[in-house]
């Protein structure tokens, strides 16, 4: 029977983030705070200072015999596998052997008394080395034939001769910038031996089981040994899905070989240097279109830099042709993935995953035609939307299509055209009068697919105990990184069990409540966590209303669990209820599951229906730029952004503001910068710039589409939100190109690179300036 | 001379007998007095997670400024205040109304970013009452955050000053018997160490010279916005290092009929309301010094002495014609401030001196500009920098210093630029033929900052801009209209 009464913090409501107030206290605990078992000892790594060499001696007495030393690993020490690829290509070695693959790849290990003392010890460290050839980026790795790290992906559909017939046709390249994750609080990891082989690692990562059998892989022990612990991260982004491994396994393998806790956290520019980043690309395309802006054809290669090492560069580089088309059909398409060997750090996930990326290269497309045909991008981006019933490149047809809607509704709320007009004539008063500032507006959309492309990780588990005084314990297999989940999880219990959310404490992920979890990403984490949570509460209802139907001689209709317990004409508080039930032995705590359905995916055909739903969204941004130094200022920026029938708006909403930002900061500030040696030297916040407060839109009206339901049985008909709004921030960039075209009349697309840094808004500016 | 490091955490009254040159305050909270509300994020001052208060006594009164941890010697820490967000409280054992307001609002979502945003918020919320949206992005300038997107951070900043309170927040409150506790610390000259590791703070400026002569291979520490790195990244030894930061009789500003001068250790804070009163065109340029906690704790002596190209003093202060005051034990000098920068990484400061002061010409009608560029507008470091100083008839330049950061291995006038204006007619043609002319004075590098070729556009461009502005047309990107 369902209930009418109201239950705080239900599904859909705008609730506070569960960890707020300590947030705000600074009581909520993150790994560095947890409290120390007496004897704690604190591991650093000693790094490859070239980004490719043999390493022809390695003397490490010094460091052996600096103060506060205890112990010195070397791959030697490792007693299990040395090798910590998280796809299983045995490419990954935990510490280097023989050769070192990256300028920052760890060699070594010290563990001493303090940090500080570990850390000053590794460099001590005397290391010889026989340099060998290397190459940092994509396209030098293709030239010296470095190869790729992982099988390549091709994506085809339609007749190719297409691109032959089109009346017009285009070619063009473009450089995608990379991007730091920079969470926050920096990797760290802190291991407790247990007896036997046991050992409990605490650790700052969104992938608790992947660290359980990264640390059983390397120490040589059953996963059933380990423990992997996370109550909430600091931020994550995609860079503590397999790039925690290191510290985990290092900490775990000091703690049992000294029989001491040891924790691992390097400094923030030794965190930049090991750890992977976002891919950046190097897209080679070709376009065939038509007098009225129709796209025929659109054949790519997007070249990768991986890295090293696979890492996660196979999903990715997938990914980024599943969104090479973003919003818009492609009658005949090719599109290939080059997963480049490099000898930098091994790239992995970042928000969108790939996706960003092909999605650019959309939107570049557009933009060319756009120019070619002096017709305002808009145009063409409507002109070429997917229509339900089209496939992709992949074979999967679009069923859920809203994207003219979402136009609609924000060029009415953006008063998009009117603005783009007052942007035309500024610009032409500018170039009149000498005028150094210009100004550019774009409105550009995102879908955005949703599943994990490796269908088996589309799983996920819950476990939900009510304890006999009626309070509830919650926890399933997803990680809290700040986005929300836990609270998200925890407002459909509180839902489906009728009960307040007050009642239910949300706690830690472990490895040891639920196994074989799937990494926190993909944007999954409330659709699959939050179903398998809602399948506990459904057994969980199920044997109480039985019970009370039994109990009492009631039909089950008449039964109806929540805070008020009603059975028949009776009513009594939850927890007597439960504790009745608990006395006639009733089960009360329930294992949750769930698997995503209708997906499937073949790689070898490049065909399936890898996506149970698309998310959609859009972006209006207008930017001024100073002409004279290139730096610009986004002057306002609308969003109406898709995720279905929302969990927490509030929450929901932080995702695409915080999404916009990032986004936009990838395309503009944030520069990746290697020297000539291979070294990354944008490697801390004083070199590497992420937006500030004063780098986000002026004006920033960020709006939900409260109107749209998922039409598949998502849980509460909601959609993924973390990754899709990522790609708006795409709308700054087009808008910065803009800027930019006005000095040539816009005849062509001035095909700035990202990140368009004010440098590369400057120097192409002087490229057109009359 | 005492031997013992004296301030208050809190509520608590701190007295060390043992501490190191290179001891933090953030090391020092976290692991020695497990206050881990302060953070970690890049020990190196450019995050803010780490941010947390400082009292301190200046001409009597008690101020609350927002520093980084991560990079504040806990030497420097002597005689002060300090505040963590565990000290937070509202009037009623609750939520402080800075914290109620980042919770109402959404403002966190991760949340490691968080206590030092609140820190830097509840700084403002003292200080400034009634904030505007230009005083919110600038007191939030040293705060990164990667989750939100900082559009409800601003939101809770302004509900924290809707809701007010100044009056019965703590440390108002407390604010006569914090002062008294600290005035009872006596100012003599004190010396702490750890094994061979030793920290000096002398009593007043003629103990430092003393000091110094003392130990004329000291490190001098001033606001540690540089030096704190040397130790958090490169994990140098300063030891013997001397502190100076609380020195009242290095932080006096002195205004004369034409000039200012400046005591070497006024913070960028503490001389931004001169600026503003005497040279208004800078302000911008001042404000992208750092962030709020840089400016702080970084000073402009500091700044000069430390000699770095991409330091954003020294062509402001070359073009407005400053002279240096160094001290020893022996008397004063005074220079030129240009003559102290000889090459990268060496300056004319013999052992035993210190920067003591930098007196500055007032402008009277001289035009002056100040421009800066870098990836990101605000707490970035200087990719290139111009200062003007141009003086006319109204129709004639008749002098001209141009000086420029980032584009030689010292902060540099650009001679040949600064010929081409003088005795010329002020017209936008001789603006631009300096344009063209300043490309004979630098010979840029490529790096992570800028390329060369961006570099010497930005110094013509410079020019340009210059003309531009003299013609009272805006042409400048604003945050806020």
């Amino acid at each position: 029977m369902k209930q009418d009464v109201f239950v705080k913090g239900a599904a859909h409501t705008p609730i506070i983030h569960d960890s707020a107030v300590k947030h705000v206290t600074g009581q909520a605990d993150y790994t560095d705070d947890l409290l120390e078992p007496v004897g704690t000892l604190h591991a650093y790594l000693g790094l490859s200072t070239v980004a490719h060499g043999r390493i022809v001696s390695m003397d490490l007495d010094a460091v052996r015999k600096a103060p506060g030393v205890h112990l010195v690993l070397t791959a030697a020490d490792i007693p299990g596998h040395n090798d910590i690829s998280p796809t299983g290509l045995h490419d990954e070695p935990l510490l280097a052997e023989d050769e070192v693959q990256f300028h920052g790849q760890p060699i070594f290990a010290v563990v001493a008394e303090t940090r500080d003392q570990a850390r000053r010890a590794c460099q001590l460290a005397r290391v010889e080395y026989e340099e060998l050839p290397f190459a940092i980026d994509a396209i030098s790795a293709r030239d010296a034939g470095l190869g790729y790290v992982t099988k390549p992906l091709k994506l085809k559909r339609g007749d190719m001769a297409e691109m032959e017939r089109a009346p017009r046709r285009m070619s063009g390249r473009l450089t995608v910038g990379g991007q730091e994750h920079f969470y926050l609080e920096s990797q760290i990891a802190f291991s407790i031996p247990g007896e036997d082989d046991e050992v409990t690692v605490n650790v700052s990562t969104q992938h608790p089981s992947e660290v359980q059998h990264m640390v059983a892989h390397v120490l040589g022990v059953p996963s059933n040994a380990v423990v992997v612990n996370v109550r909430r991260m600091g931020g994550g982004f995609g860079g503590k899905e397999s790039q925690m491994n290191p510290f985990a396994c290092i900490s775990a393998l000091a703690a049992k070989k000294l029989k001491r806790a040891v924790k691992l956290r390097p400094d923030r520019d030794d965190d930049f240097s090991i750890t992977g980043k976002r891919h950046d690309f190097v897209i080679d395309y070709e376009v065939g279109y038509d007098e009225t802006g129709k796209i025929h054809a659109v054949d790519a290669d997007f070249y990768a830099r991986c890295g090293f090492s696979s890492d996660l560069s196979g999903p990715v580089t997938d990914r980024a042709l599943f969104h090479a088309d973003n919003a818009y059909y492609y009658p005949a398409v090719e599109l290939r993935s080059h997963p480049m060997k490099t000898n930098t750090s091994s790239n992995t996930a970042f928000r969108g995953f790939g996706g960003p990326q092909g999605v650019v290269m959309a939107e570049r497309i557009v933009e060319d035609i756009a120019y070619q045909l002096g017709r305002d991008p808009l145009e063409i981006r409507k002109l070429n939307l997917y229509q339900n019933g089209q496939l992709t490149p992949y074979h999967q047809e679009v069923e859920d299509q809203i994207l003219p809607r979402i136009f609609e509704e924000l060029e009415a709320s953006s008063d998009y055209h009117a603005r783009r007009q007052a942007v035309l004539d500024f610009n032409a008063r500018a170039q009149e009068q000498g005028g150094a500032i210009r100004k550019g507006i774009a409105l550009t959309p995102v879908k955005f697919g949703i599943s994990f492309t490796a269908t088996w990780y589309n799983q996920a588990g819950a476990l939900i105990h009510i304890y006999s005084d009626g309070s509830i314990h919650l926890n399933h297999g997803g990680t809290e990184m700040g986005q929300g989940l836990n609270t998200k999880v925890a407002q459909v219990v509180a839902e489906a069990l009728g009960v307040s959310i007050d009642r239910i404490r949300i706690t830690k992920t472990t490895t040891e409540k639920v196994p074989n979890t799937s990494a926190t990403a993909a944007s999954s984490g409330s659709d699959l966590n939050g179903m398998a949570a809602l399948d506990a509460c459904r057994q969980l209802i199920e044997r109480l209303t039985a019970f009370a139907s039994e109990a009492k001689g009631v039909p089950p209709e008449l039964v109806s669990i929540g805070e008020t317990v009603q059975i028949g004409q009776e009513e009594m508080p939850f927890e007597d209820f439960i504790k009745t039930a608990y006395l006639a032995r009733i089960q009360l705590s329930a294992a949750g599951f769930y698997k995503t359905p209708k997906i499937h995916w073949n790689r070898d055909t490049g065909q399936g229906r890898p996506f149970y739903y698309f998310a959609y969204g859009a972006a209006c941004s207008e930017v001024s730029v100073d002409t004279l130094t290139g730096e610009y200022v986004i002057e306002r920026a609308d969003v109406l952004h898709d995720v279905g029938r929302s969990l927490n708006p509030a929450l929901d909403k932080g995702q695409v503001e915080g999404a916009f930002v990032q986004g936009t900061g990838w395309l503009t500030s944030e520069e990746l910068w290697w020297d000539q040696k291979g070294r990354l030297r944008t490697h801390a916040p004083s070199t590497y710039k992420i937006p500030l407060a004063s780098d986000r839109p002026k004006v920033f009206n960020v709006a939900l589409a409260d109107w749209s339901v998922n039409r598949e049985a998502t849980i509460k008909r909601s959609k993924a939100v973390g990754e899709p709004p990522f790609m708006l921030g795409i709308s700054v960039f087009q808008a910065l190109n803009m800027a930019v075209a006005s000095f040539n009349g816009y005849r062509e697309n001035p095909r700035i690179d990202a990140p368009a840094t004010p440098e590369r808004v400057l120097m192409a500016i002087e490229r057109l300036r009359p | 001379m005492g031997h013992e490091l004296r301030f208050l955490l809190n509520n608590t009254e701190i007295r060390l007998t043992e501490a190191g040159s290179r001891d933090t305050l953030l090391d020092f909270l976290r692991l020695n007095r497990r206050l881990t509300g302060t953070k970690e994020g890049c020990a190196e001052g450019d995050c803010g997670a780490c941010t947390v208060l400082v009292g301190r006594l200046h001409e009597g009164r008690l101020h609350y400024e927002p520093i980084n941890a991560c990079i504040r010697f806990l030497a420097s820490c002597h005689g002060c205040h300090i505040v963590t967000v565990e000290h937070l409280r509202g009037a009623d054992g609750g939520l402080h109304p800075v914290q109620a307001a980042m919770v109402e609002h959404h403002g966190s979502q991760c949340g490691f970013c968080t206590p030092g945003f609140v820190m830097a918020l509840y700084g403002l919320w003292m200080q400034n009452p009634r904030p505007d949206m230009l005083a919110i992005e600038t007191a939030l300038q040293g705060n990164l955050c990667r989750c939100t997107g900082y559009e409800p951070i601003v939101k809770a900043a302004f509900a924290a000053s809707e809701a007010g309170g100044q009056h019965m927040d703590a440390l108002t409150v407390e604010r006569d018997r914090v002062a008294a506790a600290l005035q009872a610390i006596p100012a003599e000259r004190v010396e702490v160490s750890r094994g061979e590791d030793r920290a000096i703070l002398p009593a007043d400026a003629a103990d430092l010279a003393q000091v110094l002569a003392e130990n004329p291979k000291a490190t001098i520490v001033a606001g540690a916005t540089d030096v704190g790195l040397w130790v958090t990244k490169f994990l140098r030894d300063i030891s013997p290092a001397v502190f100076i930061g609380h020195l009242a009789d290095l932080k006096r500003i002195e205004i004369a009929e034409d000039r200012v001068t400046i005591g070497a250790g006024v913070t960028y804070t503490e001389f931004e309301p001169f600026l503003r009163q005497h040279f208004p065109e800078a302000e911008d340029y001042w404000l992208r010094i750092g962030g709020w906690q840089v400016r702080n704790a970084g000073t402009i002596g500091g700044n000069v002495a430390n000699g770095s190209p991409i330091g954003e003093t020294p062509p402001l202060l070359i073009a407005l014609g400053a002279t240096l005051r160094l001290r020893s034990a022996e008397g004063t000098r005074e220079l030129p401030i240009e003559d102290y920068f000889i090459e990268y990484g060496k300056q004319d400061r013999r052992p035993g001196e210190f920067v003591e002061a930098i007196t500055v010409p007032l402008k009277g009608e001289a035009k002056i500009a100040a421009y800066k560029v870098s990836k990101r507008h605000h707490a970035d470091i200087t990719a290139s920098a111009a200062a003007f100083r141009v003086e006319t008839d109204g129709a004639t330049i008749i002098d001209a210093r141009v000086a420029f950061g980032g584009m030689a291995a010292t902060p540099k006038r650009a001679t040949q630029a600064e010929a081409a204006l003088k005795g010329q007619p002020f017209t936008a043609e001789t603006f631009e033929a300096a344009a063209r002319a300043v490309a004979g004075d630098f010979q840029p590098l490529s790096d992570w900052r800028a390329s060369k070729e961006y570099r010497q556009q930005l110094a013509a461009n410079f020019f340009r801009r210059f003309w531009l502005e003299q013609q009272g047309a805006d042409h400048r990107l604003r945050r806020v209209e």
